[in-house]
């Protein structure tokens, strides 16, 4: 740094600074499917890029790998280039002076151990034979395959029922997917190379919004086939109304008053308006899903009696139980698994929390909604307690904005010890250990204490939101295999040994997302009817416009807004704000339809039924 | 309607027209490569690029649609320039040996290098050959591919077979044998049209002409020579003859001028054909055979590969009649050779065909007789014979008239229709009338058999005679052929009688026919054999006198032992590489 002269970037470092950003958001829009060895090549040239040349490993002996790799691309490697390879890589890792080379040849080894296969395969066939997976990143990353570039250019168009009726035909939840979708499309978004990903599930949330009350396609001819679905929630429902369209009679027995499972019991008002949820659920119901309430599973009729009711038969019963931490004082008064303590609140059954101190355990959306639910009923301060950081929680960082928004205490690296009760087992603090961030393992960092005493955090609620199980213990006495509690099926949905049992969502696969439970319902539903000898075809009639040729110049993503904090927390009233129309076009133009456009014309662009 | 201007002519067509239609309707022809209609509107080339006012970026007019009001130029310096560098890049990675390749001044990439006027490549040539088997029926140069995807279109959404796939990601992606197979272990049926539709000369069939030329070099070999119906439809579009002139009687002139000794038209042994396999069918339809599973036609090997691979189990159903192709080389090494004395090692039986198949079609070990060798020994393509024309340098313009070789010179506008979808059909109810009534049906009683290449899936025609009733269906296109399997194994159709035609509009619409990239001939090359049909003096196959002859002199009778030793074959002595899932492969068939 000189003593006399103000350092000022040059215009060229200044143009590297912004290519490292569009760089940045490009390998965030990376494709799936690539060839990672091509990929490993082309870090390893930017790696080598980055190198000042100084010492001999990294100046010399990233060169030599680059070249080995484009020997195994170009076909003219062997096994002996492999073992070279590696032997370079760990020299290079055990010599290097600095990160900048040990840390290259290290991607460069990780690849050769992980995609180890890879490497054989190219020696042996002499070329790649890797295939381009991703045609249209948004519809591969939705597990419910969803149109999506198909209904952002209807809603482009204004035409927001055909976009519900599109979208429907993969996710008969569109309106709730709109509010509470954690939107997997948006992670590889192409725009990401442009500007920003495309607000895919605002788009969605505006053509509910817009489009009013859409009726459901008609079914097609009965086959006179009945189906029991054991769970009215996402996944039951979305296969009842598949095989309701399909012909098929469904009988849907849900244990609690109303429809939805966990959108209603578990996902809190604030976030998806129950009144909205019934949007969708009546939609399914118009197809002539017939529903019984109140019956449980194993108590009031058992899975053996539906197998001869029935010609096929559906466990979605979720997980909705919840998991204990274990710890001395977990069944004071005044501990309360989140799990119950949000269907409580959906039942209107709610605890009062005026003036109470609330201690939240967990990092995960769940506990978001339990916070957040637990201000909105009074509580005077309400904490999470959290093991390890912020950015390790597993919560969409939205959700811990708005947490944090609304008045709620982040105690993070705080591991819970034990609760302390009063003299009549009425909960009186948390005792926790705190916690050091600690050594990375499997790419996630772990915690170690501190070596400080133990500290009591106040409170006189304390909420578990640490995971949630499954009531499977009835289905494992029926002969359903379980697993560590999860029902474990085939990858059709269904058991080899129990002909007619299929089962999908969270009780076979362990606390997921909405849209995987719909995902798996169309499976499912594809699996019942061809159980039940039959082979239909869904599909929309929806015309979907034309690409238009725009230049796609860069500009804002449109975000959603929402209330103000202090408004917000006194009711449970949605807080997410919609867009308006003229954001919503816009929004909706920023989509590069990349059914068109790219790979996607040439294969796996658009599937038009299913 | 729209209203565009294009190139400052102002343009109106119906909505949905892509800007190059639009522009074509208004006699502005755009430059493309990749482009094939409704099978490969990819955009990958970027030839067809066009700029539209307003728009900073350049946009493919092959699959981007005309916009009221929109202003287009395709000509315009940015559109040029781009065009040019685009065409250099495609350059720099193909195998510009024009001179030795097939399609040399019949290629889509020189004619547009050509009118670029592009000289100077400035990018460093980079070729990635690959190895490839040169003595399997179909050649293909990867390092004359410019990776236009239309093989692996033509492939999955006309035939529905997927042999080609793309490969690898990145800078290395290319066109591949699906699934990591060889050409050999794939179940490729031959049918070439990935040949007729590659724009450049990355796919041809193999080159038999230099055996050809050996054989009537050979002073000790009798070359025997057949012409297939659907050649003499095709061939004189190469030298610009006319269809009229563009005969059967000049081909003959050509082929003996090249040096063939013996020359015949495959239209006898069409004729043959359906003698054999008309009986067969009213046998196997009087026996209740076709109650569940029709009977199907067996003269298409593309289809015969076909079924084999995909539908095994309904490899018994084709009829057991040998083509036409093979029939005649059998009967040429048995009857012929008798006939004019000449032992049948000594023969060399060669066949001119629209086709690729029949060039594996003749590697099947098949026959049953007793002199040694196949049926056929060469087939050529429609394609090889015009190239033997040239470097025999026949002035095409001098063919005459001439007439075939005695013995086996007639033939029946039955037996000329062979050559186009629907035609064996209409050729067989025609004959099989006869033989369940004892007379004549008129000729053109069962013209609800003719169909086209752009029939929906296939064309389905019932019939009474003498109180039975034959339900009969004519496909083309194995997609459509798929579809139909599928149909009748779901149950929902049935019929007695159906006629498989590999490639589109049939035989005419062959991969061994001459190639004009963007069109598609099937259609006027059809017409053309059903109007010789019509002006034919016999129209009958089970009037052919030398046919009749054949048997009294040598067959005995239709399906007789000695027929059956020499005229049908044994579909279940070979064996078919089996198809990638068949789920696949309905999903990538067009609608």
């Amino acid at each position: 740094m000189s003593r006399l002269e103000i350092p000022v970037p040059n215009k060229a470092q200044l143009v590297v600074e912004q290519l490292y950003r569009d760089f940045e958001r490009r390998i965030e829009a990376s494709p799936s499917g690539l060839c990672p060895i091509d990929m490993s090549k082309a870090f390893l040239e930017l790696c080598h890029a980055q190198t000042c040349g100084k010492c001999v490993p990294c100046r010399v002996g990233l060169r030599q790998l680059k070249k080995m790799i484009s020997d195994v691309l170009n076909g003219r490697a062997t096994m002996e280039t492999l073992d070279e390879m590696k032997e370079t890589a760990v020299s290079i890792m055990e010599t290097a002076d600095c990160a900048i080379g040990y840390e290259a040849a290290n991607m460069v080894y990780k690849g050769l151990i992980g995609f180890h296969e890879e490497y054989v395969a190219h020696i042996e066939l002499g070329r790649c034979h890797c295939n381009y997976q991703q045609p249209v990143p948004c519809v591969s990353l939705c597990p419910a395959g969803v149109d999506i570039p198909g209904y952002i250019a209807l809603v482009h168009e204004g035409r927001y029922q055909d976009a519900i009726r599109l979208i429907r035909k993969d996710n008969p939840f569109p309106t709730t997917c709109g509010f509470i979708c954690e939107h997997p499309c948006e992670a590889r978004c192409r725009r990401n190379m442009v500007d920003d990903a495309v607000n895919i599930r605002g788009l969605k949330r505006m053509a509910a919004d817009f489009a009013g009350k859409v009726a459901p396609p008609q079914c097609q001819p009965s086959t006179g086939k009945k189906v029991a679905i054991v769970g009215g929630g996402p996944g039951g429902l979305s296969t009842a109304y598949y095989l309701q369209l399909m012909g098929h009679q469904v009988v849907v027995y849900e244990m609690l008053p109303k429809l939805g499972g966990m959108l209603r019991y578990g996902i809190p008002n604030y976030r998806l308006p129950k009144d909205r949820l019934d949007d969708d659920i009546n939609a399914i119901l118009e197809t002539g899903v017939q529903v019984k309430h109140g019956l449980r599973i194993g108590i009031d009729i058992t899975i053996d009696e539906l197998r001869e009711q029935y010609d096929a038969v559906l466990i979605t019963i979720g997980a909705s139980s919840d998991k204990k931490l274990g710890v001395d004082g977990e069944d004071a008064d005044g501990v309360i698994s989140a799990v119950q303590f949000l269907r409580d609140v959906g039942k209107d059954t709610a605890i009062d929390l005026k003036g109470q101190e609330v201690c939240v355990i967990g990092g995960g959306n769940v506990s978001m909604d339990a916070v957040r639910t637990a201000v909105r009923l009074g509580a005077k301060k309400v904490s999470i307690v959290y093991r390890r950081r912020v950015a390790d929680m597993t919560a969409l960082p939205d959700e811990i904005e708005g947490a944090i928004a609304e008045g709620v205490e982040v105690a993070t690296l705080k591991a819970p010890v034990r609760i302390e009760t009063d003299e009549n087992h009425r909960v009186k603090g948390l005792w926790v250990q705190p916690q050091m961030i600690s050594a990375i393992r499997d790419g996630r960092a772990g915690v170690k204490p501190t070596g400080e005493p133990e500290q009591m955090l106040p409170c006189t609620t304390v909420i578990v939101a640490i995971g949630q199980d499954i009531e499977s213990k009835h289905f494992a006495d029926a002969g359903v295999p379980v697993n560590r509690g999860v029902i474990q099926t085939g990858r059709h949905g269904g058991f080899d040994l129990l002909p007619g049992v299929f089962a999908g969502g969270d009780c076979a696969t362990g606390p997921a997302t909405v849209i995987k439970a719909i995902g798996a319902a169309k499976v499912i539903a594809a699996n019942i009817d061809e159980y039940l000898g039959y082979h239909h075809v869904i599909q929309s009639e929806v015309e979907v416009p034309k690409p238009n040729m725009a230049d796609r110049d860069p500009c804002g993503r449109v975000n959603m807004t929402e209330r103000e904090a202090c408004e917000r927390i006194c009711d449970f009233e949605g807080v997410e704000k919609p867009m308006t129309e003229a954001e919503c076009r816009q929004e909706a133009a920023r989509c590069l339809r990349c059914d068109h456009f790219g790979y996607g014309i040439l294969k796996g662009g658009r599937a038009t039924l299913w | 309607m729209v209203k565009l201007t294009i190139d400052q002519k102002t343009v109106e067509v119906p909505e949905g027209s892509s800007i190059m239609d639009a522009a074509n309707s208004a006699g502005i022809p755009i430059p493309k490569l990749c482009f094939l209609k409704d099978i490969n509107e990819i955009g990958a080339c970027r030839v067809c690029v066009v700029e539209i006012e307003g728009k900073e970026k350049l946009v493919t007019s092959c699959n981007n649609l005309a916009e009221e009001g929109m202003v287009v130029y395709t000509n315009s310096p940015k559109v040029r320039r781009n065009r040019k560098k685009t065409v250099e890049m495609i350059l720099s990675q193909h195998n510009s040996n024009c001179v030795t390749c097939s399609r040399n001044r019949n290629c889509s990439l020189q004619t547009i290098t050509r009118n670029l006027n592009i000289l100077d490549v400035p990018y460093e040539k980079e070729l990635h050959p690959l190895p490839w088997n040169k003595n399997f029926p179909l050649i293909r140069d990867a390092d004359k591919c410019i990776k236009c995807m239309r093989c692996i279109q033509v492939c999955d959404k006309i035939q529905g077979v997927r042999v080609w796939d793309v490969e690898g990601t990145g800078s290395r992606t290319g066109v591949y044998v699906s699934g990591n197979r060889t050409i050999e272990e794939s179940d490729c049926v031959l049918c070439g049209q990935c040949i007729t539709h590659c724009p450049v000369g990355a796919l041809r069939e193999r080159d038999d002409t230099e055996k050809a030329w050996w054989a009537i070099e050979n002073k000790k070999k009798v070359t025997v020579v057949q012409v297939a119906p659907a050649v003499r439809t095709a061939w004189g579009e190469v030298f610009g003859i006319p269809q009229e002139e563009a005969t059967m009687g000049r081909i003959a002139d050509a082929l003996r001028r090249i040096g063939f000794d013996y020359v015949f038209d495959t239209v006898f042994s069409a004729d043959l054909t359906i003698m054999e396999e008309g009986n067969e069918f009213i046998e196997r339809y009087k026996k209740g055979d076709t109650k569940q599973m029709p009977m199907f036609t067996s003269c298409c090997p593309g289809w015969v590969r076909f079924v084999k691979s995909q539908y095994p189990h309904l490899t018994g159903r084709l009829s057991t009649a040998k083509s036409p192709q093979q029939m005649f080389g059998a009967v040429m090494k048995t009857y012929f050779a008798k006939k004019i004395g000449v032992a049948p090692e000594d023969i060399v039986t060669v066949s001119v065909m629209p086709c690729v198949a029949k060039k594996g079609e003749r590697n099947m070990e098949l026959f049953y007789e007793e002199y040694a060798g196949h049926d056929v020994d060469i087939v050529l393509t429609t394609r090889e014979l015009t190239r033997m024309i040239r470097t025999a340098h026949i002035d095409p313009l001098t063919l005459e008239e001439v007439p075939c070789d005695a013995l086996m010179a007639d033939g029946t506008g039955a037996g000329v229709i062979f050559g186009t979808t629907g035609g064996v059909m209409e050729a067989a109810l025609r004959s099989a009338y006869y033989l369940m009534t004892g007379a004549n049906p008129d000729a053109d009683a069962f013209c609800a058999v003719r169909s086209t290449r752009e029939q929906p899936r296939w064309k389905e025609a019932s019939f009474e005679i003498n109180g039975a009733v034959i339900q009969t269906a004519v496909v083309n296109g194995l997609a459509n052929t798929r579809a139909l399997i599928e149909a009748l194994e779901a149950g929902e159709v049935h019929y007695d009688f159906v006629e498989v035609m590999a490639c589109p509009g049939g035989c005419v619409g062959g991969g061994g026919q001459p190639i004009k990239d963007g069109f598609e001939l099937a259609g006027i090359r059809s017409e053309n054999l059903r109007g010789l049909d019509e002006k034919a003096q016999i129209r009958f196959s089970h009037e052919n006198a030398d046919v009749l002859r054949l048997y009294e002199e040598f067959l005995e009778k239709p399906l007789s032992h000695k027929a059956h030793m020499l005229l049908h074959t044994d579909h279940q002595a070979w064996e078919m590489p089996r198809s990638l899932s068949k789920e696949a492969l309905i999903k990538a068939s067009l609608p």
